[in-house]
């Protein structure tokens, strides 16, 4: 692991001057993902600014009924949250999906969203990644690419030597989670506070694969707020992956449904927690039958690209996806008295 | 670059210094000599490492030892009080719940862990109702003991063990 100095300032502000101050500077929270990539070297940090213990760890009811989660409350807190289960279960479902106990006992909510994709060409500093090293290539494609994206690609198959392409996912569950629930996030930067809806948190590739977020250097998560939800409303988070437990997600559902109107994100399909906007739309005041979620998928998976490579590529996530949403939401519909 | 840190284990105050670098993992093997959590991947893969931090089961590889200056840590060689085993331990044992046993420390505080988080009313992915009391069946024990791998594959004893040291409590 390459030398680093170490620092834990006193507030959140002087956490921010100092990473601020030294461009090769990184945030430490809970470390679940950070540690990792230091003794794999695809972290190389200068300073390492500790923050744990900076942001608050309440989980704190908001005026308006919704729910604000301190950047510091890890996710095994807000997972066992009473308010969580009976308000947001699809958050707590998604949080319970993820890793495992003692992973959630160390990660935290400010940290979550913000831990990096698994491609293992990424993890792989022998490898060429353009995320992990800007212009080097894409190693995934063509590759092993059952983890990767099948939305928010370029339409045609992307070329390994480009400095744009990248095909790798978001890890996160949670993050699914707070995409569909319209989260928001607080941050505060060099250039002061900030709130970001939760769905613009995250980018597209671009034309820079190396930045997973909108987040400037120095800026850092204080705290994500969850709005209120309509009298009735329901949701639910589906997971498919290899093994029953401790896996990433090959796709994941995170649905929230009310009277007339439903919200689907989608995990494990893109560079970031996908809104499945066209088929929140067609489905929109109508009633989710199987044949109009399906119909709305078909609609929605349209610009779909699947990636060839081993073991045939990743075009199995097309209609696993498409299944996966209409199961989540006749589970969520069939439990309606 | 070196800090100077606190650690409490298994009860006692150990001061270090430790370079930056350093996980609470190396830190608790090769500074203070107690080796009962174990490296397997040093990637947050496998459970073996796992210790109790600051009263919840977490994984030391992945931990930096600088970042937990003053933490209380009790590893599976503190726990067992006065020459008693831990009700887990005993467990483990009356259920022949190991094999090679490179996994077993971690395997034992993940456990304490695990039937903690059941004592606080904690669900878990295999729970139907979030709102429930979660009760200690074999798929509740397995999913929330699935962070810890067993080469051996002793899981068919862990379990059990799992679910008698939890009827004790």
């Amino acid at each position: 692991m390459k030398p680093f100095a170490f620092a834990r300032p006193g507030d959140v502000a002087e956490a921010v001057r100092e990473v601020a101050a030294e461009p090769n500077a990184v945030f430490l929270a809970g470390g679940t993902n950070l540690v990792d990539h230091l003794r794999l070297g695809v972290a190389r940090p200068e300073l390492v600014v500790d923050v744990r213990t900076l942001t608050s760890r309440e989980i704190t009811d908001l005026d308006d009924g919704g729910l604000r989660l301190g950047a510091a409350s890890t996710n095994s807190e807000v997972a066992a949250d009473r308010r969580v289960w009976e308000r947001y279960p699809v958050l707590a479902q998604a949080l319970l999906a993820g890793a495992t106990g003692q992973l959630r006992n160390m990660a935290t909510t400010g940290g979550n969203p913000l831990q990096r994709t698994r491609c293992p060409y990424f993890q792989d500093v022998t490898t060429p990644c353009n995320k992990r090293e800007p212009g080097t290539g894409c190693s995934a494609v063509g590759g092993y690419v059952r983890y990767h994206a099948i939305l928010g690609t370029p339409g045609a198959l992307p070329d390994p030597t480009a400095p744009e392409t990248c095909i790798a996912t978001h890890p996160s569950d949670m993050a699914v989670a707070l995409a569909a629930l319209d989260a928001r996030v607080h941050t505060i930067g060099p250039a002061g506070v900030r709130t970001i809806p939760f769905v613009d948190l995250h980018r597209l590739p671009g034309d820079d694969p190396s930045r997973d977020t909108v987040l400037e250097h120095g800026e850092l998560i204080t705290a994500i707020d969850l709005p209120p939800l309509p009298e009735g409303t329901r949701s639910a988070y589906r997971k498919v992956r290899d093994r029953a437990s401790y896996a990433f997600a090959l796709v994941s559902v995170a649905a929230v449904v009310d009277d007339g109107d439903v919200r689907i994100a989608l995990g494990g399909v893109a560079h970031k927690p996908w809104r499945a906007s066209r088929a929140e739309e067609i489905l929109r005041g109508g009633p989710l039958t199987e044949h109009a979620v399906r119909a709305a998928m078909d609609a929605e998976l349209a610009a779909a690209q699947p990636q060839p490579g081993v073991e045939s590529g990743n075009g199995f996530k097309i209609p696993l996806v498409a299944r996966t949403v209409a199961a989540t939401l006749r589970g969520l519909t069939e439990e309606q008295p | 670059m070196d800090a100077d840190i606190t650690l409490r284990v298994d009860g006692e105050a150990r001061r270090l210094t430790v370079d930056t670098r350093t996980s609470l993992l190396d830190a608790l093997r090769e500074r203070l000599g107690n080796t009962s959590p174990k490296k397997g991947c040093d990637h947050g893969q496998c459970g073996a490492c796992t210790i109790l931090l600051d009263g919840q089961r977490a994984l030391s590889c992945l931990a930096l030892a600088v970042a937990h200056d003053g933490a209380e840590i009790t590893t599976a060689d503190g726990l067992a009080r006065d020459g008693e085993l831990h009700p887990v331990q005993r467990a483990f044992l009356e259920r022949d719940a190991f094999q090679c046993g490179y996994c077993t420390p971690g395997q034992v505080c993940s456990a304490v862990g695990v039937i903690e988080e059941f004592a606080q009313g904690w669900p878990s992915h295999v729970t139907e109702d979030l709102t429930a009391d979660p009760e200690m069946t074999h798929d509740e024990v397995a999913e929330r003991m699935s962070g810890n791998l067993c080469r051996c594959a002793a899981y068919v004893n862990i379990t059990p063990a799992v679910q008698d040291a939890a009827a004790q409590r």
